[in-house]
């Protein structure tokens, strides 16, 4: 699914911020990318997610390489990909119920083949009564929820969370990892940047670690 | 917890072929709220309502350029009509000879050729009105050597060979000159082309001001709704949905625009043209009308301010899709 080999990474002529960098991720599988911060998680996450090229190594998403990868074909493989961020990224003049559906509209769907996908799966994250809300009034917890809607509502192969409890309290925190726990029984290959340790030990799970650029895992 | 809900077969979010326009019309609207799907790109903006501001004066100056030339066109056709129908022989005295006889030689030519609608020989009296601007009216030209005029009208229907005519004439009556006013057409020809020249280029060089505008104004969009932009890669749209988002915003931008700049050129020309009649007393009124005709702007006119208005309008959703395309293009090259 995600194969990196000896990856590096530099920001134009600073010093690498990622070293020899290999890993695997496969199909329905389940894995925490852990490590201090600026340990180099969340430019990892953005290489996964070819926000980023990498400066060295081979890297390839969904068999494409990502050093050859045309842009095309990039916005073609995310849509296998669903991804949350730290800071939502919602857009505010949208209700939720628009920005959960989004992917689908992007991807040229009526609105009448996704609107009861949109709504179960609202309900089911405990965002039934938010449908017409816009984000600026929702909580953060809420907010967190409507990215992750909006990262799974076309049940994408794999899903990259970066840091999703950072902005939510414990037990909203262990609520949104038991999400990810179902959506993996469901099929979806999972991987969670976080450095919150109390989330790590919920889950029996591979634990891939960073730290000054390097990676190590611990299956 | 529950499980996720299960996912219907045709929305197993696998990418799909891009849908007609229709479809893609149908998209916008949701039987949920029972109102239309909010705009990705935000629509209402201080940066859109100067855009359209700038387009409507644009697209007025445009349409004022094109029916100017319209109108010259117009009346420059009129002129050219009425003056190619027109052909003047000029018949000067010849010692011993009765300028009469020879007036009734060539009408008889005249009259026998092909192509020929209507002759008219000019009377002494009416050669007199013609000679009063430069001689006065008290001046008495039995005495003197004045040309007699005979004035053509030729057949809409039948074509004349000028040159056979102009041989036969002179053949006849030596002296006697053919004038089919080629020389003066081919100045009014010449006038006319700058004119239309000129206004074709206004027309240009507005519409590279109009499309450089809207360039930087969707860049000013881009940068004003970079979360947008991030927010639609994130959710894998590719450069031609996001730039088809933007176009469709600036394509209303364009209509709003243009409609509201060709309407007011609509008003101006309305205004002209009242102005003109309102000199109807006036002795001017002659020369305008000989100029401009009735500086009405004739079907050809409307039809070229619509075209205008629609130019302006795909110019700016196509400029906008452009830009952004390349906006996009330019970023890949440098991930």
């Amino acid at each position: 699914m995600i194969v990196f080999e000896n990856v590096g990474l530099r920001y134009d002529l600073g010093p690498e911020v990622l070293h020899d960098v290999s890993f695997v991720i496969e199909p329905h599988s389940f894995q925490f990318l852990t490590g201090p911060s600026g340990a180099g998680k969340s430019t990892l996450m953005r290489l996964m997610f070819m926000a980023l090229r990498p400066t060295r190594g081979a890297a390839r998403i969904f068999d494409q390489d990502v050093a050859t990868i045309t842009a095309y074909d990039i916005a073609a493989t995310r849509r296998r990909i669903g991804m949350v961020f730290q800071d939502f990224r919602l857009l505010d003049h949208m209700t939720t119920y628009e920005n959960v559906a989004l992917p689908y509209r992007v991807q040229g769907k009526l609105e009448s083949d996704y609107r009861a996908d949109v709504v179960d799966l609202l309900q089911w994250v405990g965002l039934g009564k938010r449908l017409h809300a816009y984000p600026p009034v929702l909580s953060g917890g809420e907010k967190q929820r409507a990215a992750i809607a909006r990262a799974v509502i076309t049940k994408p192969e794999i899903l990259l969370a970066d840091e999703p409890s950072g902005n939510v309290d414990p037990d909203l925190a262990y609520r949104l990892l038991r999400l990810f726990v179902e959506l993996n029984r469901s099929g979806t290959a999972v991987l969670i940047a976080t450095h919150d340790l109390n989330l790590l030990q919920e889950v029996n799970a591979r634990h891939m670690v960073l730290s000054e650029g390097r990676l190590t895992i611990y299956d | 917890m529950a499980p996720p809900p299960r996912q219907r077969s045709k929305t197993s979010g696998k990418a799909v072929p891009a849908r007609g326009m229709l479809s893609r019309a149908m998209a916008w609207w949701s039987p949920l709220s029972g109102r239309r799907l909010t705009p990705i790109v935000p629509q209402e903006s201080l940066a859109g309502r100067a855009l359209i501001a700038v387009l409507a004066i644009m697209c007025f100056l445009s349409c004022l350029a094109v029916g100017a030339v319209s109108i010259v066109l117009d009346a420059a056709q009129g002129w050219q009509s009425e003056v190619a129908r027109e052909i003047t022989i000029q018949l000067r005295p010849r010692q011993g000879v009765d300028i009469e006889k020879d007036l009734g030689v060539i009408s008889d030519i005249v009259r026998r050729t092909v192509g020929i609608e209507r002759i008219r020989v000019l009377t002494r009296a009416e050669n007199q009105r013609l000679l009063e601007p430069w001689l006065g009216q008290d001046i008495e030209l039995s005495a003197l050597p004045v040309p007699r005029l005979i004035v053509i009208e030729t057949a809409r229907s039948l074509k004349l060979d000028v040159e056979k005519l102009r041989q036969t004439v002179q053949q006849a009556v030596p002296g006697a000159a053919l004038d089919d006013h080629r020389l003066w057409r081919q100045k009014l020809s010449a006038m006319t082309d700058a004119v239309v020249g000129l206004g074709v280029g206004v027309v240009i060089l507005v519409l590279v001001a109009t499309a450089l505008s809207i360039v930087f104004a969707t860049r000013g969009t881009m940068a004003a709704n970079r979360d947008v932009f991030e927010v639609l890669q994130l959710v894998g749209a590719d450069h031609r949905f996001i730039a088809r988002e933007f176009q469709l915003r600036f394509l209303r931008f364009g209509l709003e625009g243009g409609l509201i700049g060709g309407v007011a050129s609509l008003v101006a020309f309305s205004f002209a043209g009242i102005i003109v009649r309102s000199l109807s007393d006036d002795t001017g009124q002659a020369q305008i009308d000989l100029l401009f005709g009735s500086a009405d702007l004739g079907w050809r006119g409307y039809l070229s301010v619509v075209g205008t208005v629609l130019i302006v309008t795909v110019l700016t959703a196509m400029t906008s899709r452009w830009s952004v395309i390349r906006h996009l293009s330019g970023k890949h090259r440098a991930s």
